[in-house]
């Protein structure tokens, strides 16, 4: 009879890959997105391993020798293996990895945690509501909800960021903009007089947005202070809490709710969420320690 | 057949829900206006004697700051209301108001509406109250503006 020891030997030997073990990825291209902001496009160094993620994951980004740290997946889900990265330079690894250049190694583990309600949302009305670089991890669902326009009804993107150099993904907002079957709309915290678009915090649109408030799967976004408000605005016009979703940022180290780093109350971000019902994170929302 | 405003009014929504008898009171102060792009609806400084409900169109708030230049801090579009200054003495704008697009609006006459409410507290009650919620949303924005959430603070 095996012992357990063995057991789980047999298993990561082959049957299931280690998740903390990182694979390496080489880097294609660095792309600045704003002043602070890039993106990271790579690819497997073996590349006939296919990667397939859902909508609102995250991978842990390892930069070697420097550190690992969680951010989402921000490529579409359908133009795997090429996985696309956006992240703000904020601290030592962030720095390091802005430092990396196409055809530099790196370490990725992933894809962790849990997914934008996609399916869910079929036969709905879809809104999406970002702040600032949350635009990121709200990318994939973008792309798949447009791949499979017909089986949504409206969809709306409210997107705010803090002036108009900020804005991510410029030149995607204005091509989906363009096929007139997606309704965004771009508020700044702050313009000059030459911005001829909206001033004003995100959560201002929400009350006249284009949406049926009864029958609307909302997905948001943003630093924690946005998504708060922004989930009052929408209780506030009527959309379900259990079919409002945020994504919640926290410490995450392991990836597989082991080490307990970013424990939340009762749930681990990383197994849990990152994406959960406000419903059911709603008493822990808000609370400097938990 | 002379056509008042009134229709127009309730459908509104900063007049969602309101007496019908207020209503005509209110549209008796009330007219229909267009701007074209580009154009000062109010100058910081003169005299607050309107506010307006924008039905379609967007206008930006926006007042000068010393080496930055015209900045804009808030805009207005379709369903929201322009002004409160005509509410409160001196009855000065603080701001300046420019449409960014062709704006279609209902102006109201200040001292018209000042005057019926004065006669009428309940009709006066409820303009207050309107526009104090209106008052409450913006400094609510206001502060998040001011918490510059998307910063880069780690």
């Amino acid at each position: 009879m095996a012992t357990m020891l063995e057991q789980i030997e047999v298993v990561t030997a082959g049957l299931v890959p280690d998740p903390m073990l990182p694979m390496p990825y080489r880097i294609q291209r660095v792309k600045q997105e704003t002043g602070d902001t890039f993106t990271l496009e790579i690819l497997a160094e073996d590349s006939g391993k296919g990667f397939s993620f859902a909508p609102g994951q995250f991978n842990m980004l390892y930069v070697f020798g420097v550190g690992e740290v969680p951010i989402s997946i921000s490529s579409d889900p359908d133009d795997a293996p090429l996985l696309k990265h956006t992240t703000r330079v904020v601290g030592t690894v962030t720095k390091a990895m802005r430092q990396l250049k196409r055809g530099d190694t790196m370490g990725i583990r992933g894809p962790f945690g849990s997914h934008w309600p996609v399916q869910e949302a079929t036969g709905r009305d879809v809104v999406i509501v970002a702040g600032g670089i949350g635009l990121a991890p709200l990318r994939p669902a973008l792309y798949r909800l447009m791949a499979e326009r017909e089986k949504y009804r409206k969809i709306v993107l409210l997107y705010g960021t803090r002036t108009p150099e900020d804005i991510l993904y410029r030149p995607e907002l204005e091509q989906w903009r363009g096929k007139f079957d997606l309704e965004i709309q771009v508020t700044v915290d702050r313009a000059a007089s030459s911005w001829r678009g909206n001033v004003g915090v995100v959560t201002t649109m929400i009350p006249r947005a284009p949406f049926d408030p009864t029958d609307t799967v909302a997905m948001v976004c943003g630093p924690e202070v946005m998504m708060r408000f922004t989930v009052m605005e929408l209780l506030k016009r009527g959309v379900a809490p259990e079919r409002t979703y945020l994504s919640a940022e926290r410490n995450m180290k392991c990836g597989i709710g082991f080490c307990g780093h970013c424990q939340s109350g009762p749930m681990f971000v990383c197994k849990d969420g990152p994406v959960f019902a406000y419903s059911r994170i709603a008493p822990v929302l808000g609370r400097s320690e938990v | 057949m002379i056509h008042t405003l009134e229709p127009i009014l309730r459908e509104h929504p900063f007049f969602h829900g309101m007496e019908d008898r207020h209503l005509q009171l209110i549209a008796g102060c009330s007219m229909n206006v267009r701007f074209e792009a580009g154009h000062v609806i109010f100058h910081e400084g003169d005299l607050a004697d309107h506010f307006y409900l924008i039905r379609e169109g967007l206008v930006s708030v926006q007042f000068v700051v010393p080496h930055r230049g015209l900045t804009t801090v808030l805009t207005v579009g379709s369903g929201e209301v322009l002004g409160w200054s005509w509410l409160f003495p001196p009855y000065r704008w603080h701001f300046d108001a420019r449409t960014q697009q062709p704006t279609h609006a209902l102006a109201f006459d200040g001292k018209c509406l000042r005057a019926k409410c004065d006669e009428d507290h309940d009709l006066g009650y409820d303009i207050y109250k309107r526009f104090m919620q209106i008052v409450t949303e913006r400094l609510e924005s206001t502060r998040l503006q001011l918490l510059d959430i998307y910063g880069n603070h780690a």
